[in-house]
């Protein structure tokens, strides 16, 4: 099947906006990506046809929320390969993280370590930090090699008969590296290690099949998977799932409520107290619906030549440095670069005088800005409905900003 | 437009680097740091026996914006009564439309930061890492 960039496009409305008289060129999609009309309509329809609360109405809009809401389960579950119950509605994919810090973190003993990396967003190293002060749990750091990959080369190391979890970015937010999932679960057996993926920046890219990675946890944010905001996944094993206590306290996570004891409801409803974001639940069902549609063989094609030609084309600008791997081998379309002697946030701001939106900084990753003593990058993410155009406009205002601001 | 941000007398003042580096042997110094950018400025400053900032210097990690700003602060703090610092910065506050009124040189400079908002705390860090060493 061929990739038609432009079919994908007319899908985006708002890739047809114009923004000071140019076209906007989009290249922000880890921070958040565009919405497909799909998932727009689907929000719409139970906005207009549908809204009400989930779960317990017997009238015919509640019941119409809840299949609806149910339905959108279903369709995640597919996208993952897994089972609707083993899914768990969040508000994001840091609060499905917290969730399982909070929650499996109960089950962990004073001097249980945690392994993380060097390279993790902070939603995957503060809520560790957090369980630590609360529970006297140890963390431990896979370093990072030069192309900006988790080094495995340290596991053996660093795992111990102490080490209960392993939670690891499935691809870098900052330099698109892959993770060798099944190193990693290899090496976390060897010790009965639980292993737990970030998967906010692979899960936009297409669907999984999480029982053969053969991990315990996944979780992403609806947002950057072309679903609305204000809602994540949490996927874990049903028998984890069943062993974890509550997160938070409320409506619809219960058994029986007395007034002396609480029993809970049975997950995935446990970890969904109160009022869930039933919309932005829809629209992501409706976003893996969409993604699940999409020749994904022929879209990574497509996203890793985009990679190509802007890793070519910086290559040709003076005193331009990437982070992270070289190649397009085991990467996503992720590209972080440097612009010496000129200071990421001013690229981006010139960027944007291009029409270009991309993400300057520290991404949320001080400790691997830190291991490479950076004060931050440039940071490129393409989706499907990326193209030529857009990648030679961020081209055109990098070679501006060099030529004028240093 | 950020060719309108990005205005010759930014770029000068960023690049002039006027007060960069280290003092020897200051009497006061304070780091700040901006958790959203990532920008970081410390600031060094001696003060003499009359209460005047007699040297400043101030390394700056951080953006363009941030640069110039700290090479402006140290181009007019030197000589200037402690106390009259905050003076500078509601110059510079009323050079990028945070207050009402006219802004002094050297802050007319960062007259194109006004229609920033999301760039304005660039220019103010070096205000807040100095009057925290000086505080």
């Amino acid at each position: 099947m061929s990739f038609d960039v432009a079919d994908v496009r007319r899908q985006f409305p708002i890739l047809s906006e114009i923004i000071d008289g140019r076209p906007i060129h989009y290249l922000d999609n880890g921070a958040s990506a565009q919405t497909p009309l799909a998932v727009i309509d689907a929000v719409r329809t139970y906005e207009t046809t549908g809204r009400a609360n989930v779960l317990r109405g017997v009238h015919r809009l509640a019941e119409r929320a809840t299949e609806a809401y149910e339905n959108a389960r279903i369709e995640v579950a597919k996208f993952l390969g897994v089972q609707p119950m083993e899914v768990v509605f969040t508000g994001g994919c840091t609060a499905a993280i917290n969730l399982v810090a909070y929650s499996y973190g109960q089950l962990l003993k004073p001097g249980d370590r945690i392994l993380l990396s060097e390279l993790e967003h902070h939603s995957n190293i503060v809520p560790w930090q957090l369980l630590r002060q609360r529970s006297g749990i140890e963390l431990d750091m896979l370093p990072v090699t030069l192309d900006g990959r988790i080094d495995l080369t340290a596991l053996p190391r660093l795992l111990t008969n102490k080490t209960k979890l392993v939670s690891l970015a499935h691809v870098s937010n900052v330099t698109g590296a892959l993770l060798d999932v099944r190193a990693v679960v290899e090496a976390a057996n060897t010790v009965s290690a639980k292993v737990m993926l970030d998967g906010a920046q692979r899960a936009p890219h297409g669907p999984l099949d999480l029982p053969a990675l053969g991990i315990d946890f996944y979780a992403f944010a609806g947002h950057k998977a072309y679903g609305p905001n204000g809602i994540g996944i949490l996927w874990a094993r049903p028998e984890l799932l069943e062993a974890m206590p509550p997160f938070h306290g409320g409506g619809s996570m219960i058994g029986r409520v007395t007034l002396a004891k609480t029993t809970w409801a049975p997950p995935p409803r446990r970890f969904e107290a109160g009022t869930p974001p039933i919309g932005p639940a829809i629209g992501l069902g409706a976003a893996c619906q969409w993604m699940a549609a999409l020749d994904w063989s022929a879209a990574h094609d497509h996203e890793m030549a985009l990679v190509q030609r802007l890793m070519d084309g910086l290559q040709g600008i003076d005193g331009t440095r990437l982070l992270g791997p070289a190649s397009l081998q085991n990467r996503y379309p992720v590209v972080s670069f440097m612009l010496d002697g000129v200071h990421p946030h001013d690229v981006a701001q010139t960027l944007d005088s291009f029409g270009v939106a991309v993400r300057a900084g520290h991404h949320c990753a001080q400790p691997l800005m830190d291991r490479f003593d950076l004060d931050g990058t440039t940071r490129a993410s393409m989706a499907p409905y990326n193209d030529n155009d857009d990648i030679d406009a961020l081209l055109a205002g990098v070679r501006h900003a060099a030529k004028t601001l240093r | 437009m950020s060719d309108q941000l990005y205005q010759e007398r930014i770029v000068a003042l960023a690049k002039a680097k006027t007060g960069a580096g280290k003092l020897a042997s200051p009497t006061k110094s304070a780091r700040r740091d901006n958790p959203l950018c990532g920008d970081r400025v410390t600031i060094d400053v001696t003060v003499d026996g009359n209460g005047k900032i007699a040297e400043i210097a101030h390394q700056v990690r951080g953006c363009l914006l941030c640069q110039a700003s700290a090479s402006a602060l140290a181009s007019v703090a030197v000589g200037r009564d402690v106390a009259s610092i905050v003076d500078l910065r509601h110059d510079a506050e009323r050079a990028i439309g945070r207050e009402s009124g006219e802004a002094h040189e050297p802050f007319t400079a960062f007259a194109p930061v006004r229609d920033y908002k999301s760039r304005q705390e660039c220019v103010l860090l070096p205000f807040e890492a100095l009057q925290d060493a000086l505080s």
